[in-house]
């Protein structure tokens, strides 16, 4: 197991050199110039022109790769060509509020999807089935921030039971950190729900048709225990499978919720960079996602061993 | 459902809201009430207000650096740090005395070295800063209060520009500051304003902070937009940015923030049926929509094609697109310069008067031989303003003739595109759209977009001598009759030879909760003199 783990450490590696090659050829060859945004709409031509050499940006592109991945290397992730800040102090700043928000819809998800998912399989035809199964087309084809704007009249405007918009570091309260993220994590993990209460549905109806469940029922096993603990364990390689590819889903959610309910987070820092070209600060942070997305699959790959003893890595 | 009965669908958030006193105190208050809330037009993403001159930084750093002088209401210079100046006899040499006790936020004083790095650095940006520079004979800094401007030949326009609040501004900075080369950022935000900047409470993108310098001395006399007493009447503003209009519009409702510089004007109705929120005209003088074509490549290289589309525009459809149906919030104009203001002129304008005439457009179309080539037309699709706009023209020139190439592209796309002088095919563009503000169209000083001398001119580079000539006339008018007569000539030959079509003249609310007072009208937002009860 230790050598596995090791051997998929250092496959990150050229997975992470790869995307870093990608990001920056990527922007290379994009349009837009992050000179003409700071010269403004006033600028000359000629503002234009020595901005972008003051930037470096009219030198070849092999030097600036080169320069760039050196600096990676070093560990150091660039300076924001807008604000002159370090990438690593903006990531800094923005990182708590998306990690809050993931971490929250994350564990609303799992905790709302999987029972709905095992029920609805449960309960297989029924009106609960037809009413799971409605919300998660429901989830699935209502936008993120239509989601949130519905939220935030009703629980914000209509009942004043929490804010608008805004984010409350976790250091000033839990409570004051909770409520700013409440409508947020709803918001955002609405299709989250949606897909997993569907695979933990469908997965369920596979697992509940085999032969040891109703061994097991013919043994006078309870309902809750044949769900849950003989169904639901076999049926959990698919279900946390799903749960590590929806990361990706809350990433890209994350950028429109961040907008919507005005979340200081790495998202929107993600957009901002983005229309304004400001080329570091999109490669530190597409690197940074990339490095999570590759480590929460290897943390996938390894809850298999425990979930599941038959394989063996 | 279109785009204008989708944003009243989502924010609905505000309407009902609005209908019955429903936007109850928020549940955070995070300080009181001498703490204001401002949400501005942008995200505040450099704070070099040379270096970036985009309006945000600008109107942020009005709070935190200072000016020898400021525009008032009436577009006039007023000393604001400068007690006292005299010209000399031949009008070469300027003498200035600065107020005593001006200080900067790290308690240093503000001395004449100060200034004159200071205008040494913004000269190498700004328009106006690179005629003087080109006039300039010397600056000398006499003693710690006194200094000189020595000119080669006079400019009787000095003080309009130390003073004017087009972008960039002449802010004064500590000298080790303003050394600092003026195509590189600066790193440190020390300035004299009523204001200073908590830099460790900035987070571009989501918040930028400003406190109240204690040691600031304003002048005695009332605030009057750049000039004046700028008396604070709150001790903290925070700077909260917000990309989506109807989130900030639910905020003001909840008073989770206490002013809006820039509601999208489909909001309003919204916003003005909540008794607790109060609407107004931003800035009286608004904005002048602009369809910028390429002189350079086919088919706007031909005066006639240029003047095809002036005959063809109609500038209501344009107006409709932005602002929808408040007719008190935008006008035609037949002409370049800013309504209401002393230069404003219609002289020439008769091809952008009257009904549109799209026989003489098509007319004028073939008789430019223009041979059906393809006309990119780049629209940034990330700016409202220039969408709709976009989406007008897409359909008037279709309709004229031309062959629409339509580039749905974002605002920094369309910076770097327009930069372009390649042909149509080879990166080259035909036309885009943009719009400037009405304080940056009140004379050919700060109207970057009106020049017309090839190489030198805004993008689209026209090429009209008899411009040029007008721009020089007003630059050596001796009175406002000169200024005048200078300026309608200009008018006429900027209009004859289509520098660029005006889509017309608009106007922006601004929205604010009504236990705050003070707010004002003008080009930018002026914190002087707001205070929240």
């Amino acid at each position: 197991m230790f050598a596995y783990i090791v051997r998929r450490v250092l496959a990150t590696i050229p997975v992470m050199a790869f995307v870093a090659l990608f990001v920056f050829s990527l922007l290379y060859i994009a349009p837009g110039d992050p000179a003409a945004v700071i010269a403004g709409d006033q600028a000359t031509p000629d503002d234009v022109e020595r901005i972008r050499a003051s930037l470096g940006l009219d030198r070849p592109f092999l030097i600036r790769f080169g320069e760039w991945v050196w600096r990676i290397l070093q560990g150091d992730l660039g300076v924001s060509i807008f604000t002159n800040l370090p990438v690593s102090t903006m990531i800094q700043q923005r990182i708590e509020p998306t990690m809050s928000l993931m971490i929250l819809t994350l564990i609303l998800a799992v905790s709302v999807a999987i029972p709905m998912g095992v029920v609805a399989a449960w309960k297989q035809g029924t009106a609960i089935d037809r009413t799971v199964m409605g919300f998660a087309v429901l989830g699935f084809s209502v936008p993120v921030f239509v989601v949130g704007y519905v939220l935030a009249y009703i629980f914000a405007l209509e009942l004043d039971w929490v804010p608008v918009q805004g984010y409350t570091p976790i250091k000033q309260g839990f409570w004051p950190w909770f409520r700013n993220l409440i409508l947020p994590s709803i918001a955002l993990g609405t299709v989250y729900i949606a897909l997993i209460a569907r695979i933990t549905r469908a997965t369920m109806l596979e697992v509940l048709q085999q032969d040891y469940i109703r061994t097991a029922r013919a043994k006078g096993a309870g309902q809750r225990n044949i769900l849950f603990l003989h169904a639901l364990k076999n049926a959990a390689v698919p279900i946390v499978t799903v749960i590590g590819i929806g990361i990706a889903l809350l990433i890209g959610g994350a950028v429109v919720t961040e907008s919507v309910f005005a979340i200081p987070g790495l998202g929107r820092l993600t957009v901002d960079a983005i229309l304004r070209r400001d080329y570091p600060v999109i490669q530190g942070v597409v690197l940074l996602f990339s490095f999570v997305y590759v480590l929460v699959n290897l943390l996938i790959d390894l809850l298999y061993t425990i979930l599941d003893p038959r394989i063996r890595y | 459902m279109d785009r204008r009965d989708f944003l009243k669908a989502t924010a609905g958030v505000a309407a009902l809201a609005g209908t019955g006193g429903l936007s109850a105190p928020a549940l955070a208050q995070p300080a009181g009430a001498r703490t204001l809330r401002f949400v501005p037009q942008a995200n505040l993403a450099n704070f070099d207000p040379i270096w970036g001159t985009q309006y945000v930084v600008r109107n942020a750093a009005a709070l935190v650096w200072d000016t020898l002088y400021g525009f008032d209401e009436n577009l006039q210079p007023q000393r604001q740090m400068v007690e006292s100046e005299e010209v000399s006899a031949n009008g070469l040499t300027w003498s200035f005395r600065l107020r005593p006790g001006l200080k900067f936020h790290d308690g240093a004083a503000v001395t004449s070295k100060d200034v004159a790095a200071s205008l040494t650095r913004w000269m190498a940006r700004d328009s106006m800063g690179l005629m003087v520079r080109a006039l300039l004979e010397e600056i000398v800094s006499v003693d710690d209060r006194n200094f000189r401007i020595v000119l080669k030949q006079p400019y009787p326009k000095l003080l309009v520009a130390l003073g004017k609040n087009s972008t960039p501004m002449a802010f004064i900075m500590p000298e080790r500051i303003a050394k600092t080369d003026p195509f590189q950022q600066i790193s440190e935000y020390i300035g004299s304003g009523p204001m200073r900047f908590v830099r460790n409470e900035w987070v571009p993108g989501a918040k930028a902070v400003f406190e109240r310098f204690a040691d600031y001395q304003p002048r005695q006399e009332p605030s009057s937009w750049l000039a004046g007493g700028k008396r604070m009447g709150v001790d903290r503003i925070e700077w909260i940015i917000m990309p989506d209009p109807a989130t900030a519009a639910s905020a003001l409702q909840n008073g989770e923030i206490d002013w809006w510089e820039n509601p999208i004007t489909d909001l309003i109705p919204l916003l003005r049926r909540n008794r607790n929120v109060r609407a107004d005209i931003a800035d009286p003088l608004g904005n002048i929509g602009t369809f910028r074509m390429n002189h350079l490549t086919k088919p706007f290289n031909n005066l006639k094609a240029r003047q095809a589309v002036m005959a063809a525009l109609n500038q209501e459809d344009y107006m409709r697109a932005l602002v929808g149906n408040d007719d008190a919030l935008w006008k035609r104009i037949p002409g370049f310069f800013t309504p209401g203001t002393p230069l404003y002129t219609e002289e020439g304008g008769d091809i952008l008067k009257g009904p549109r005439n799209m026989e003489l457009a098509k007319r004028l179309l073939a008789e430019s031989g223009y041979d059906g080539t393809p006309v990119p037309c780049i629209i940034a699709q990330d700016q409202p303003i220039t969408k709709n706009m976009g989406d007008v023209t897409a359909d008037l020139l279709k309709r004229i003739g031309f062959n629409v190439d339509f580039v749905a592209t974002d605002w920094g796309t369309t910076g770097q595109r327009r930069a372009m002088k390649n042909p149509v095919g080879q990166g080259g563009w035909g036309m885009f759209h943009s719009w400037h503000a009405g304080a940056d169209c009140i004379n050919p000083a700060v109207y970057i977009a009106i020049r017309a001398n090839g190489d030198g001119a805004w993008f689209g580079w026209p090429n009209v001598p008899a411009v040029e000539t007008e721009v020089n006339n007003w630059f050596e008018a001796k009175n406002m009759d000169e200024e005048k007569a200078a300026i309608s000539r200009l008018n006429r030959a900027a209009i004859e030879n289509v520098v660029y079509a005006p889509t017309g003249f608009f106007l922006q609310y601004q929205a604010w909760r009504a236990n705050v007072s003070g707010i004002t009208k003008g080009p930018l937002p002026f914190f002087w003199g707001v205070s929240k009860s």
